[in-house]
């Protein structure tokens, strides 16, 4: 499953893209989904706002997961 | 009319969305990298009346982006600049000078006689400001924003679609999100978002096309690629009747600061530890006199050579990365006295650095 990054998410992050592989079995919902990344990189438990979409859709925390959606991690940027 | 006669012939523009264009009023909110194409493009394809909301004067840093202000332009109000430039490209538009910051005292009279506003501002203050002023007063908005390589671009409040707190709906802190000039930004992407922006304004104002309302657009101008987002109107962020009292960017709450200059003074008066968590390279090129360096990326192996017994001063660049130390350090030390140098060495004058 992989998790494409944007603005400071990119930046906390490191990279353009996450990918959940291996033995690291993919997450099942938006909610855990976010728990995860958050766990794996602490900086993004402090944005306010985040937006998730899944097959570039806008999806709330509780939508469920499968293999092979495509996920991006949005947060809102500011500069002009 | 004979100046607009190549969009008039386009069969799906014509006379009819031209002349809508002439009777439309638009404001544009911040006059730099963004609001110079948007305001460009739109004086020159004949939109009829357009404001410009903007108290800042022209840089030397704003050059290599806001590519109609010359060498010559340097310390001078932008708003003034731009007026004088947009009536010699185009003397049939009625240019409106707003040399003052939106705020939220301003906000709903400076709005109140335009058709349709272009978030072209630089901070989250000024975008949550402009969503709430827009939804209370029934007005479309345009937004554009850049971070480093990417950009965003959406119509919000058109038609009843999803307002901009329907995709983020809390305020970001101050701590949380750089802004250009902390974080950087290439040269002509806000001349592509900008664009952008201009097109989804005609398009809103003439009802040609599709509008991006309930789409986001996001631009990685790395790859050159473009991908859009649908998203839903959220019921609850119609309600809106009053602008808050304030948009001012919370600081975290649990973090004191301290400006720059009044440290200063405290420094002349005692002996104080201050932590300056920059890269080694960035602490070699200039430093306070009395700062220790240990950069971020090393503070939690080295909490051992801070005195939490005493008041620890935190500073870094901009005053990002101190914020980030000092809730590292308030993981370990709860207690601790930690402060914050407010906006960083980039407010610190250059006579008080050592080399």
């Amino acid at each position: 499953m992989e998790v494409l990054l944007f603005g400071i998410a990119k930046d906390i992050v490191g990279k353009p893209s996450f990918r959940f592989e291996g033995e690291d079995a993919p997450p099942s919902s938006v909610s855990e989904l976010k728990k995860r990344m958050k766990a794996a990189f602490p900086e993004l438990e402090r944005l306010s706002s985040l937006a998730v979409a899944v097959n570039s859709e806008y999806a709330e925390d509780g939508q469920s997961l499968k293999q092979g959606d495509e996920i991006a991690l949005i947060p809102p940027v500011s500069g002009g | 009319m004979e100046r607009y006669q190549r969009q008039i012939q386009l069969s799906d523009f014509g006379r009819e969305a031209q002349e809508k264009l002439m009777s439309a009023k638009v404001l544009v909110v911040g006059a730099g990298g963004l609001g110079i194409p948007i305001l460009m493009y739109l004086n020159a394809m004949g939109v009829g009346t357009l404001g410009i909301v903007d108290q800042d004067r022209v840089s030397v840093s704003n050059l290599h982006r806001q590519v109609l202000f010359s060498e010559g332009d340097v310390e001078k109000p932008k708003v003034g600049v731009l007026a004088r430039k947009l009536r010699e490209q185009n003397s049939a538009t009625t240019i409106v000078e707003h040399p003052v910051f939106l705020t939220k005292e301003n906000a709903m009279e400076l709005i109140d006689p335009y058709d349709l506003v272009v978030d072209a501002s630089d901070n989250f203050s000024t975008r949550y400001l402009v969503n709430d002023a827009c939804v209370i007063q029934g007005k479309p908005f345009v937004y554009g924003a850049l971070h480093g390589f990417e950009g965003q671009v959406s119509v919000f409040n058109y038609n009843n679609g999803p307002t901009y707190r329907c995709l983020f709906p809390n305020m970001p802190k101050s701590d949380e999100v750089p802004n250009c000039n902390e974080h950087g930004v290439l040269g002509i992407l806000p001349g592509i978002i900008g664009n952008l922006q201009a097109l989804e304004a005609v398009k809103a104002l003439t009802g040609v096309g599709e509008v991006l309302a309930g789409t986001l657009l996001l631009f990685n101008g790395l790859t050159n690629t473009f991908r859009k987002i649908r998203f839903r109107a959220q019921r609850q962020n119609f309600g809106i009747t009053r602008l808050k009292d304030s948009y001012e960017l919370a600081c975290a709450a649990d973090i004191s600061g301290i400006a720059p200059l009044d440290f200063l003074k405290l420094v002349e008066r005692q002996r104080l530890q201050l932590i300056d968590v920059r890269t080694e390279k960035e602490f070699k090129r200039n430093h306070l006199p009395l700062a220790k360096n240990i950069p971020l990326a090393e503070l939690e192996t080295r909490l051992g050579e801070i005195d939490f017994g005493s008041e620890v001063y935190c500073i870094c660049q901009s005053g990002i990365r101190s914020k980030k130390a000092i809730r590292k350090m308030q993981m370990s030390n709860p207690n601790a006295r930690l402060i914050d140098i407010t906006g960083g060495m980039n407010q610190i004058p250059a006579h008080a650095l050592k080399c």
